[in-house]
């Protein structure tokens, strides 16, 4: 096997951005003819670009290779199941998962998160139980909890955000109690791009009885995620942030708990024999697969962590940091501008706020320019709450980014800046 | 000055910068700037245009036959469309606000603000406007 390097070189980076179609095209074209400014994206957080592979993958699947899985006697529905569960394998390898039927194809991150709540949650969890998260959860890791709680009756409690956006372990330690059934946590926050120390939370929770969920949403684009040696109880993601197709997510499981919970939705595909009196439900992880699946979406899943693995997660974790702490000085320069999120260690995230400005106003002036950003919440209004703050400018890195793109997004926030102020 | 006259001369006036973003978002900004202010008193939550990523203060009253708008925005350049839709639609009957085309916003560029996703508010301030006006319409009647 060839070789990976810790690093990915001038020459390496112009391959990797050639593979993604979508980096070489422009956006505003004016229609008098004139051209477009290139497209610099930088809102990889909310959703990472496709390489050709995955787009050819989803071609090939509907040219060549659609039919429905699980079910045929014929040939195509027997050639495509044994693709989609090698895809299952893929990622079961990836995440370095015990078996491949701890492996749930979900619709996405959200999905996989409203399943654990639903399921674990009327199994394990009762009235007057706890279940503990961190201000710094995207909406989709608070909302099936809240909900949870209402109807069941168990109280959300929720571990504070420190100044520099890190967790605050002491509060932790003094909120993860007894009645504590689970804990939720972001393993990379999508607004401060604080990494989490999920490794030492789950052996804590453990230790307490708790068991553990990582949203993973933000992490497995960027980093080795190994479930079994962070022994979490359950890690989900998206495919779409991953460069894989939307519509498709993961739910990694343990056996022990899967097997204990009940089908989350029901219906075809789920079962091994129905009556009107009673259904035998399928074993895993099909138990947990209701209806036909995005097929598509989780071959190009695995076709995207095959392309992510040739060029190697240390060499896109190394790249990544260099962006950062490129990018988070020269910004730092800029006359009133306040980066929020400054934990030691953090992901390739940029959040920031210009006194005298609103974040949208940047984030238009920056699309004008052909950079792409976010502005608003991202969806985690009680974090932005937390700051006092109605939003942030986030500016999010891949790695097919590049240092002149970083310099092109400072040159264009100063040029915002002076148009605004 | 009819609605569509407004209409008319903010498309001139855009015209000016052709293809020139810059041009276009500093007239923008500079409308954000030069809408007079509001009494902060009206700047309540009930008056807040929901569904918007910058918040939106719209206020509506009617003066004889006419509806007057105020409005303020924490983002500037929602201002400055603001701005323009209040010169476009204020001191008119509410008939005429009703009835008003608003194509000046395709043509003067602002078309991708139209869309729902933009959460930049241009689409709700529309549609409260046409609704403030709608309901003095009513009310008289």
């Amino acid at each position: 096997m060839e070789t990976l390097l810790n690093h990915i070189t001038p020459a390496q980076l112009a391959g990797i951005r050639a593979d993604f179609p979508i980096l070489s095209r422009t956006v505003h074209q004016a229609t008098d003819g004139s051209q477009g400014k290139p497209l610099i994206y930088l809102d990889n957080g909310a959703t990472s670009q496709k390489p050709r592979a995955v787009i050819d993958a989803l071609a090939h699947y509907y040219s060549f290779q659609n039919s429905n899985i699980h079910r045929g006697i014929h040939r195509l529905s027997q050639e495509i199941t044994v693709v989609y569960e090698k895809a299952r394998e893929t990622i079961q390898k990836h995440l370095h998962a015990l078996h491949a039927h701890e492996i749930i194809f979900t619709r996405g991150t959200t999905d996989a998160i409203c399943l654990v709540a639903s399921s674990f949650g009327k199994r394990f969890i009762t009235s007057g139980d706890e279940i503990l998260i961190t201000e710094m959860e995207h909406h989709s890791n608070i909302l099936p909890w809240q909900q949870f709680c209402e109807e069941q009756g168990a109280v959300l409690k929720v571990v504070p955000v420190t100044e520099n956006g890190a967790l605050d372990l002491i509060a932790f330690g003094i909120l993860l109690g007894k009645k504590t059934k689970l804990f939720a946590c972001t393993h990379v926050s999508n607004t401060l791009g604080t990494i989490n120390p999920v490794k030492e939370l789950i052996r804590l929770a453990h230790a307490n009885g708790t068991a553990v969920l990582i949203d993973g949403a933000q992490a497995v684009p960027h980093m080795h995620v190994d479930v079994q040696d962070l022994d979490a109880d359950f890690y989900c993601f998206s495919a779409h942030k991953t460069f894989g197709p939307t519509g498709v997510g993961i739910l990694y499981g343990k056996e022990k708990w899967l097997n204990e919970m009940p089908p989350y939705q029901v219906g075809g595909g789920t079962i091994k024999t129905v009556t009107f009196a009673k259904t035998e439900y399928a074993d895993l992880p099909l138990k947990f697969e209701a209806g036909t699946p995005h097929i598509a979406g989780g071959i190009g899943l695995a076709v995207a962590l095959d392309y992510i693995n040739t060029i190697g997660l240390d060499a896109i974790a190394s790249h990544e940091h260099a962006l950062l702490a490129y990018a988070t000085p020269q910004l730092q320069a800029i006359p009133g501008l306040r980066i929020i999120g400054t934990a030691p260690g953090k992901a390739s995230v940029l959040s920031f706020v210009i006194d005298g400005t609103h974040p949208m106003d940047i984030g238009t002036l920056l699309d004008q320019q052909g950079i792409a950003v976010r502005t608003g919440h991202h969806c985690t209004q009680p974090l932005m709450a937390r700051f006092g703050i109605p939003g942030t400018v986030r500016a999010s890195f891949a790695f097919y980014n590049t240092m002149e793109e970083v310099d092109k997004l400072e040159q264009a926030v100063r040029k915002a800046v002076k148009m605004l102020i | 000055m009819t609605i569509a006259e407004t209409e008319r001369e903010i498309t001139e006036e855009f015209e000016l910068f052709g293809s020139d973003w810059e041009g276009k978002y500093e007239h923008l900004i500079d409308l954000g700037k030069s809408l007079p202010l509001i009494d902060p008193n009206l700047k309540t939550d009930d008056k807040l245009i929901k569904g918007c990523q910058s918040k939106v203060w719209l206020h509506s009253a009617l003066e004889g036959e006419n509806v007057v708008y105020r409005a303020d925005s924490d983002a500037i350049i929602t201002k400055g469309i603001a701005g323009l839709m209040i010169r476009v639609l204020s001191e008119h009957t509410p008939n005429e606000i009703i009835d008003a085309k608003l194509e000046f916003i395709d043509q003067i560029g602002l078309k991708e603000h139209l869309s729902p996703t933009r959460a930049n508010g241009l689409v709700s301030m529309i549609k409260q406007m046409k609704m403030d006006a709608l309901a003095f319409k009513l009310n008289a009647s």
